[in-house]
């Protein structure tokens, strides 16, 4: 499961707005990545032998696990989060039985 | 051990199906005492590191980003100058799950240890001390506090993610730029052709120091890397790991290729995978032939200027090497 | 009750920094200052002292260490000269800009090249811009008073800014006097523990420490900076004022003015010199002259309106620099002349440069001093046909 949600971008109206010295609370994070984007990943599931080397091999950690539906046979499904992955392509690269492809963004996107 | 896996199994909520393969592995590890063998199975579904600014297909990103899973969200950061600090904490951005700091380049390991202090001093139970650190900021401006770091004898690990010069700066040549590489400090000029000098042997030299555990590790390796992780977490004293980290953007190949990249410099000869360990040095792969040295070279950039003449000593550095690795290591 | 003894300055830092109970020590030798790292280790190795003691490798280590310590909420204590001192440059505006409550003891020595192990104020003025809290001391007693003085101002939520001790190398450092060690249950009943704070690293909260700023907020946080910094001169008058009361002893805060009320003539000094001033003070009063001493033992941030406040009915003023700016003139004299303006005294000034690479300071320079203010005030003008502004004290040969 993505246990990640983005924060809401801090308030800068008075110096009081910013943090004490240099540090702010981890894990937050305002901004997505997925303008990065030339290629997105697409996982066929249907090929997919959920050997989870995609999960484990992304940079980004953009592949979350998700159990499958109540009564499905095999348990995982391997989803992608658009809103972080960059097209780095390692994803369908390291897939051996090819059940990612990459697919050009579309121009307007 | 399983106590570990049980805390990181509730903070990622899906209790169900990983509990019951995260106990599988337990299991089949045998007690609790027993070191777990990590896989892309039975990892800690928790992330650690999102949202950061890393290339596409950053080989030194996923190197934190598993480490972290298997050091846990209770282990304390420190990261100098370089590209993940750069990626990972910019106002008001933090990528990291974990407490992080960022040091001044040539201090991380001394702030490393400074941080193990102080959570000692204040009675923090086990406290996990983590130096993340690049190539320069290990092997150049960092080596002075990493030596000093070492010596004291605090407990840390410290994982110099290494691809080979300074890239955040803009791929200049480190200590660590192999024989032969172009960088942007020395490029493949009419003259002299890349860098000639070869890697500062990093390894050894934390050997040296009698750490209490050291180890060589590639991303072509992933499941290797987080086993030695652990090792490193459970050793008890300093801790050294020297990952082998390829960089697209400065190496010239497809952010995709990250991982073969990697694999290929440890076929071929040209990485070893090897371990520091109760004073002895031990290799943990011996191939019986390489791959060519060519196949890995010719797919970067940053290599392509290279003649023939070039990878033949490329090729008699390697041998020599192992020449010696084969007769003073146990294999 | 207080025990006395018979320290030189060093001891008598150590014995304050023993009384705080620092959680870490980062240690790295340099003359002056090593006799305080020495006894504070002997301190944790006869059990004494429950401290971390780090053997670092290198000044920068030890302000980096320190950096790390207290970054998760221990208090850290360090200590340099000289070529230390800059060798962890770097790191000074990085402590303060992560507002960590570190205290440094500053043994004040001269900067190489030439080399030189002896006194002077050199060092600390390539530093003052980095954000720290800089205090100078007089004298022993007031040395160790004001290591445990340091550490409530640091770790003060409304300064949260480290802190440097000033000590003269050799003429403070290693020269003995009778010193009054306070009990340590009045300083733990007086000093309480560093809590954790919010913007430290810590269990329950995890923080992202010594983060990046771009130039969309970067101003921003280092103007917020500096206005907290300000804060510290108010500050230091309570933490004075309290200690005072507790072990019986002010040291007056950010500014010491000593019979400056009717004076004509006002010398100002920073460190060891205010005693033989106070001495030459005393003389010239004797003998008529109106004259005073300001000590200035905040230099960061500076008092300028206390300190314009002090020099406005003088006729003429003295600033002793044991330091120059080269190019220039005295760092203590810039600042001094800045605050005057800003505050519109119109009383003319002197620069007295003295005592560069251990050289003496002695009472017969001041006195020099004061002859040369009164010429001043008598209305000799500068330039060609009047009298040099900036002036060397104890030169032993022609400038």
């Amino acid at each position: 499961m993505k246990d990640f949600i983005k924060s809401p971008v801090p308030p800068f109206r008075r110096l009081a707005d910013l943090p004490v010295g240099s540090s702010l609370r981890s894990f937050h994070v305002v901004e997505g990545n997925a303008a990065w984007r030339v290629f997105r990943p697409l996982i066929d599931h249907a090929r997919c032998v959920k050997c989870h080397r995609c999960y484990l091999v992304c940079p980004d950690a953009a592949i979350h696990i998700e159990d499958a539906a109540a009564g499905a046979a095999a348990g995982k499904r391997f989803i992608i989060d658009y809103e972080f992955c960059k097209g780095c392509g390692l994803c369908a690269y390291e897939c051996k039985p090819g059940a990612i492809s990459m697919v050009k963004e579309a121009a307007d996107e | 051990m399983s106590a570990n896996m049980s805390v990181n199994m509730k903070q990622s909520g899906s209790a169900g199906a990983s509990g019951a393969a995260a106990s599988g592995a337990a299991a089949a590890a045998g007690s609790g005492s027993q070191q777990i063998k990590w896989t892309a199975r039975n990892l800690p579904e928790q992330e650690h590191f999102y949202g950061h600014k890393a290339c596409g297909g950053c080989g030194e990103s996923l190197a934190l980003r598993l480490a972290l899973k298997v050091l846990g969200p209770d282990a304390y950061l420190s990261l100098p100058a370089g590209c993940m600090a750069a990626v990972s904490f910019i106002y008001p951005n933090m990528a990291f799950r974990n407490n992080a700091i960022i040091t001044p380049f040539a201090s991380t390991a001394a702030v490393a240890t400074g941080v193990a202090a102080g959570l000692k001093a204040l009675g923090k139970a086990d406290p996990l001390s983590v130096a993340f650190a690049g190539d320069g900021g290990t092997a150049d401006i960092g080596i002075q506090a990493l030596s000093g770091a070492i010596d004291r004898g605090e407990r840390f690990i410290y994982i110099c993610t290494d691809n080979e010069a300074y890239m955040n700066t803009g791929i200049q040549k480190s200590g660590l730029t192999p024989f032969g590489a172009a960088t942007t400090t020395t490029p493949a000029g009419k003259v002299i052709h890349g860098s000639i000098t070869e890697k500062k042997n990093m390894f050894e030299i934390v050997a040296a120091h009698g750490i209490r555990y050291a180890a060589t590790a590639s991303m072509g390796y992933l499941e290797d890397f987080m086993n030695k992780v652990q090792k490193a977490k459970d050793c008890g004293g300093p801790s050294y790991i020297h990952v082998f980290a390829p960089c697209p953007t400065g190496w010239g190949h497809g952010s995709e290729e990250t991982l073969a990249v990697a694999k290929q410099v440890v076929d071929s000869g040209l990485w070893y995978l090897a371990e520091f360990e109760g004073g002895e040095f031990r290799l943990n792969r011996n191939p019986e032939t390489f791959i060519p040295v060519r196949d890995y070279l010719k797919r970067q950039a940053r290599f392509k200027h290279l003649q023939d003449a070039d990878i033949a000593e490329i090729e008699r550095l390697r041998d020599a090497k192992w020449q010696y690795l084969r007769s003073h290591w146990t294999v | 009750m207080s025990e006395a003894a018979f320290l030189n300055g060093n001891e008598a830092i150590a014995y304050g920094v023993k009384l705080c109970r620092p959680d870490v020590i980062a240690a790295y030798p340099i003359t002056p200052q090593t006799k305080a790292v020495e006894k504070l280790s002997q301190f944790v190795q006869d059990g004494e002292m429950a401290t971390q003691y780090m053997h670092v490798e290198s000044e920068h280590s030890a302000m980096a260490c320190s950096i790390g310590a207290s970054a998760v909420g221990a208090r850290t204590f360090t200590a340099t000269s000289s070529q230390g001192l800059l060798y962890m440059a770097e790191c000074l505006p990085y402590a303060s800009g992560a507002r960590l409550p570190i205290v440094m003891m500053n043994a004040n020595r001269s900067i190489a090249t030439p080399w030189n192990i002896y006194g002077d104020q050199m060092d600390v003025m390539f530093v003052l811009n980095a954000g720290w809290v800089q205090l100078f001391v007089e004298n022993g007693q007031e040395a160790l008073d004001m290591v445990i003085q340091s550490y409530r101002l640091a770790e003060d939520t409304r300064v949260m800014a480290p802190v440097m001790l000033n000590i003269d190398g050799f003429v403070l450092t290693h020269t003995y006097e009778k010193v009054l060690i306070p009990d340590q249950a009045d300083v733990d009943a007086w000093l309480p523990r560093l809590q954790v704070q919010e913007h430290m690293m810590q269990d329950n909260n995890p923080m992202s420490m010594c983060i990046t700023a771009g130039n969309a907020h970067n101003m921003e946080f280092k103007v917020r900076q500096h206005q907290d910094l300000l804060r510290a001169e108010a500050l230091l008058e309570e933490v004075d004022a309290s200690f005072a009361a507790a072990f019986g002893r002010s040291w007056k805060g950010a500014v010491d003015a000593y019979r400056c009320d009717d004076a004509e003539l006002i010398l100002l000094t920073t460190g060891s010199v205010s005693g033989t001033a106070r001495v030459v003070v005393d003389e010239l009063r004797a003998a008529g002259r109106r004259v005073g001493l300001l000590k200035l033992r905040l230099v960061r941030p500076f008092p300028a309106a206390r300190v314009a406040e002090v020099l406005r009915g003088a006729r003429a003023v003295g600033v002793f620099d044991k330091n120059i700016s080269f190019g220039y003139e005295g760092t203590i004299y810039t600042n001094v002349n800045s605050a005057l303006l800003q505050h519109g005294c119109t009383a003319p000034t002197m620069n007295f440069i003295g005592g560069l690479g251990g050289r003496d300071v002695s009472r017969g320079d001041l006195v020099a001093a004061f002859d040369r203010l009164q010429l001043l005030a008598d209305g000799a003008g500068a330039g060609a046909s009047g009298i040099d502004r900036v002036q060397y004290l104890g030169m032993r040969c022609e400038a």
